[in-house]
């Protein structure tokens, strides 16, 4: 569960880029924020995994308050998918994967064989078990985007955020992104992603929390609060939404 | 499941291999200079000095053996192996496979520092003030590089320029001030040579460089971890600003130690890591200690290349140059994404 109870946050003195958020993802619930560019997405997700520490307010996860932890110990509950990119050294993909144990280390050796282990089951859950040799540079930014999910996978916490993890996909990684979030929020995870395309907001998620000028403006299920109201307020008379047999709904573009 | 493993035995063995290949450069290197020495009385005078007996020791092998070639070669090993393994750990901190002593201008911070202890002695000063400048020059070349919380490559090879030529211009100075004695001593020893190296030499390298190998090694997992960026390694439960602090002190002053016993020697901290991490892959819990043993190698080499060349002695520093140079060339020809795409 992660609950942030009414976090601001600033750079220095300049002026607050979060204010007054509040809010609750319940166990193995899949919620994503919204927002256009520079709503504060990164900001709040950077306070969620302790980088930044909020002006005012408390973030907890699992019932445990984080802005007074040490790096070590967030480590332990929430994990963090960044979006992809490409480190200096050629490691291989399945190295990458096994330095998701990293928070659970005890000694300075490194990983043991039970860590390597739980990596090759992760990336057989993932399905990039067949990559695993292959160095990570040189692959494409939706297998690196999936390892990165794998490597999330063994930090075995109950939290999970993940920054824009279908941006750099095609249709069929999406899916299966998607299709693992799900399965992983039916275990009983709780998962905070940012989203850019409000249908698979609409399609996959449970809740949605739609930033806009520092604050929360709408938090709910995405069905409900997803109105072309908020659309428009949002990003100006460029979309509307369809419904089709009174249950899904699309956002389809104004054309012509 | 596919059978995956992540093949630790075959680099072990590799490490174990170059291990054994420390142990014979080292006998070789013994046994070859100006007096060839045959290997059997090499082993003589070794044990005539380590148990006591076996006097039948010829006295003129026993003397090149015990009191100039084996303290030379020990210091000149583990200052090959303080370089290599200083180098991979810069490598991995500032995410780049290009950075090294010599570029961060550590080494001519820590000449600077010891250049002014050759002019104002004071005792155990040259090691401590060629310390206290490395670190001085690491810490300006890491500020002076760092963009909005990124040190991108052109701005760390620049810093160290800029860095390299202001220590420079004042060791200048005091070859300029010093008299003549003390400008010989500042040549000679800025040229990088094992020359003059003794047991004193050897004494003050011997427990501090492993020490400083051993603590880095230690921290090789979180190394791996730091090389991925800043961000992931937070996010995995990594104090990212105070483990750089720590390993960027302790590959100072091991580079330090070394700068201040043999002078600068150049492109083994660039070289060598490079080429362990072509052999055993960038995992630094065998990158390290694979750049150590062949760090060591190369040095060894290089010294015994350095005095066997002529009549007289090439210095180490112009050695290691000259073979560095053109691999430096042949990498930025053939892997020039890897330098400037890395990112």
């Amino acid at each position: 569960m992660i609950e942030v109870q009414n976090i601001y946050f600033g750079y220095d003195n300049r002026g607050n880029v979060l204010e007054e958020i509040s809010f609750k993802v319940k166990k193995g619930e899949l919620c994503a924020i919204f927002g256009p560019n520079g709503a504060g997405k990164s900001t709040l997700f950077k306070c969620i995994i302790g980088f930044l520490k909020p002006k005012r307010g408390d973030i907890y996860i699992e019932g445990k308050d984080i802005t007074k932890m040490p790096i070590e110990d967030i480590a332990k509950l929430i994990a963090y998918v960044p979006q992809e990119h490409k480190p200096p050294f050629p490691y291989l993909l399945k190295e990458i994967v096994l330095m998701g144990r990293t928070p659970h280390l005890g000694g300075i050796f490194g990983p043991k064989k039970e860590d390597m282990e739980k990596t090759l089951e992760a990336m057989e859950t993932i399905g990039i078990s067949h990559l695993a040799d292959r160095p990570y540079t040189e692959l494409s930014g939706g297998q690196r985007q999936l390892a990165l999910l794998a490597r999330a996978l063994i930090q075995e916490t109950k939290a999970m955020v993940l920054d824009e993890p279908t941006s750099a996909l095609d249709f069929k990684n999406q899916m299966i992104i998607w299709g693992t979030l799900r399965k992983l929020t039916k275990e009983g995870m709780s998962i905070i992603v940012s989203v850019h395309d409000p249908n698979h907001m609409l399609w996959f998620c449970d809740r949605v929390i739609i930033l806009h000028n520092k604050r929360i403006i709408a938090n709910g299920d995405p069905n409900d609060v997803l109105t072309e109201d908020v659309l428009k307020m949002l990003y100006g008379d460029i979309c509307k939404i369809k419904e089709f047999d009174n249950s899904l709904k699309i956002v389809m573009p104004n054309m012509g | 499941m596919e059978k995956i493993d992540f093949n630790y035995r075959n680099k072990i063995l590799t490490i174990v291999f170059a291990g054994i290949l420390l142990f014979f450069t080292v006998i070789f290197s013994i046994c070859v200079g100006v007096y060839t020495i045959p290997l059997f009385e090499v082993f003589n005078a070794i044990i005539y000095h380590i148990l006591g007996n076996g006097g039948a020791s010829n006295e003129i092998y026993s003397t090149i053996v015990w009191d100039i070639r084996i303290p030379r070669i020990l210091t000149g090993m583990l200052i090959g192996m303080a370089l290599a393994t200083s180098g991979a750990t810069y490598q991995g901190v500032f995410r780049n496979p290009l950075v090294s002593p010599f570029i961060l201008g550590v080494s001519s911070g820590a000449a600077f520092g010891a250049a002014l202890s050759i002019i104002y002695p004071v005792p155990y000063s040259v090691q401590i003030s060629a310390f206290i400048f490395g670190m001085v020059a690491v810490f300006f070349a890491y500020s002076l590089a760092k963009v909005r919380g990124k040190t991108p490559l052109v701005t760390l090879l620049l810093a160290g320029v800029i860095l390299g030529s202001l220590f420079n211009a004042l060791v200048s100075i005091f070859q300029y001030m010093a008299s003549v004695a003390q400008l010989k001593a500042i040549v000679f020893w800025l040229m990088g040579g094992l020359h003059h190296i003794g047991w004193t030499q050897f004494y003050t390298v011997v427990f501090l460089i492993p020490l400083g190998i051993i603590l880095l090694m230690g921290y090789s997992w979180k190394l791996n971890i730091l090389s991925l960026g800043d961000e992931e390694a937070k996010s995995l439960g990594i104090n990212s600003e105070r483990l750089k602090i720590i390993l960027i002190i302790i590959a100072t002053f091991i580079t330090s130690i070394s700068v201040s016993v043999a002078g600068i020697i150049g492109w083994v901290g660039l070289m060598i890591p490079h080429a362990s991490r072509l052999i055993v892959g960038p995992d630094h819990r065998f990158l390290l200690p694979l750049s150590a043993i062949m760090g060591g190698i190369f040095l060894i080499l290089c010294d015994t290349i350095a005095r066997t060349i002529t009549t007289g002695e090439v210095p180490l520093g112009i050695v290691t140059s000259i073979l560095g140079a053109p691999y430096l060339i042949y990498l930025l020809r053939s892997k020039k994404t890897q330098f400037f795409g890395g990112d």
